[in-house]
């Protein structure tokens, strides 16, 4: 039989196990996301921050987390916290490893959009009788959220591919699926490329997001 | 508050502005060296001087966007951007400097309107979320500003979409809006074009006229020459003269303060 008779004989078979990866895929990256989001600002107002404890604190968590492989992280929290009597599900286990690894990036791209606003933005909040909260709620963050879109929309195209390193914690995502159905057929050339294929139909559509967005944000500008 | 004493107690003829002997410097670079001046309530000064005098420095020490090195400044009676616990002054929280600064209008050189919000949400912004206007009573307001300073029929633009002249129309009104006792101007028309200067000095004149307290930074001599009751002359960080604008502009006693104005006019 041919390849392409093989992937139409099997197409049946793989791609619903494959899809039900896929919605694993996908709730893994958003979990991630929102807590790389949030704890990302954090830091980057940490890091802001003109207390040099705070702000030293924020630039070591970059650093550590910049620095060292996402495998290793979602290794030390998947089978080291077990040592310390943790014992984390692999779903959360993912979560938390990619959102915590990714509050890193997200820091460093919150901090270069408020440095990015210009200083007389600030002053003429603060002069017009705002507290350095206000200003930053009404007036600077959502100047810099516009600037941060494209690159946030950016990372979560590459959270959403970096979900595939879960599957060595038996996170049942596409991979793990994939992976399984291989050694079940050894169909890796069919069953991979289908896998390629779904990553593929989820990141086209969110790279165009970004184009759109840069443009927008040129007109605005 | 025990132990807070913030006030003098006012009275009519107390000066609006108080500033005892301001010092401020950036590293080791003295840019203030003892300033002392008193602004009556309605009074308009303009303050003159080459670039690097301190001038924008002084206004900027006014509404606490920079912190003196030393000495003190009292708006209304009220220290600014510090209170007085026993003997010692310390400094406001953030909080309570707000408070302070809703009175004090500020207008910058380079403007510096919101880019995303229209002119109408520029000037009603404030009185909205700081002040906690409703939004219709904001808006009425808000369009009367503008109104005032012109640009009735540019309420829904946003800021890029405004000429510089423009733009500073609006964020004087974004000031008026919030009903400042005290007006600062920060040479507000020194990043227009030639062109522009004029509409933007006309509003500056309609407010003079209105009884408002100014203090204006500025190169116009000519607008200091009619609207100015009085007139200061600053140099390395020091009033070199103070006076009415007859005395000082055409007949300066300083020999720094006539050839700085005769630098100016030969432009």
């Amino acid at each position: 039989m041919g390849f392409w008779e093989i992937m139409f004989e099997q197409f049946p078979y793989f791609m619903p196990l494959l899809l039900r990866g896929a919605i694993m895929t996908v709730t893994v990256a958003v979990g991630a996301l929102a807590l790389a989001l949030l704890l990302g600002l954090v830091v980057a107002l940490l890091k802001m921050s003109p207390l040099r404890m705070l702000h030293g604190l924020a630039s070591a968590y970059i650093e550590i987390l910049r620095g060292t492989p996402a495998l290793a992280q979602l290794f030390v929290i998947y089978f080291g916290l077990p040592d310390i009597g943790i014992h984390p599900e692999p779903v959360t286990a993912a979560i938390i490893g990619l959102g915590i690894n990714g509050s890193a990036y997200l820091a460093e791209i919150y901090r270069a959009g408020i440095e990015a606003i210009h200083k007389g933005q600030i002053e003429a909040a603060l002069s017009l009788g705002m507290t350095p909260t206000r200003a930053m709620q009404y007036i600077i963050l959502p100047q810099a959220l516009r600037m941060m879109l494209p690159p946030i929309t950016n990372f979560s195209i590459i959270l959403l591919k970096d979900t595939a390193l879960v599957s060595v914690v038996a996170a049942p995502e596409i991979m793990f699926f994939a992976r399984n159905l291989v050694t079940e057929t050894f169909l890796s050339m069919h069953v991979y490329l289908l896998a390629a294929l779904i990553y593929l139909c989820m990141t086209i559509p969110m790279a165009r997001v970004v184009a759109v967005l840069e443009r927008n944000r040129q007109a605005w500008q | 508050m025990p132990g807070k004493k913030n006030s003098e107690p006012k009275s009519p003829d107390a000066p609006l502005l108080r500033i005892r002997d301001l010092h401020k410097s950036f590293g080791d670079l003295e840019v203030l060296s003892g300033i002392d001046v008193d602004v009556r309530r309605g009074e308009k000064l303009c303050i003159i001087g080459p670039s690097g005098s301190g001038k924008t420095t002084l206004l900027r020490c006014v509404n606490y966007l920079e912190k003196p090195t030393s000495g003190h400044i009292w708006i209304d009676g009220t220290l600014i951007g510090e209170k007085q616990v026993g003997d010692r002054f310390v400094h406001l929280s953030d909080h309570e400097l707000a408070k302070e600064r809703q009175e004090i209008g500020f207008v910058f050189q380079r403007f510096n309107l919101f880019p995303h919000l229209t002119a109408l949400q520029n000037v009603t912004i404030a009185p909205r979320k700081v002040l906690g206007k409703p939004v219709d009573e904001a808006e009425a307001e808000g369009k009367a500003m503008l109104e005032k300073v012109g640009l009735g029929h540019k309420f829904n633009e946003y800021p890029e979409r405004l000429s510089g002249g423009q733009q500073q129309r609006v964020a004087i009104a974004r000031v008026l809006a919030m009903q400042p006792k005290l007006m600062l101007f920060d040479e507000a028309t020194s990043a227009l074009d030639p062109e522009l200067v004029g509409e933007v000095l006309r509003v500056m004149r309609e407010l003079a006229t209105e009884g408002r307290t100014m203090v204006v930074v500025t190169h116009e001599i000519q607008f200091a020459a009619e609207v100015a009751d009085r007139v200061i002359f600053m140099d390395e960080g020091k009033i070199v003269e103070d006076g009415p604008p007859a005395a000082i502009l055409t007949n300066a006693q300083h020999a720094r303060t006539r050839a700085f104005l005769s630098q100016i006019t030969e432009r």
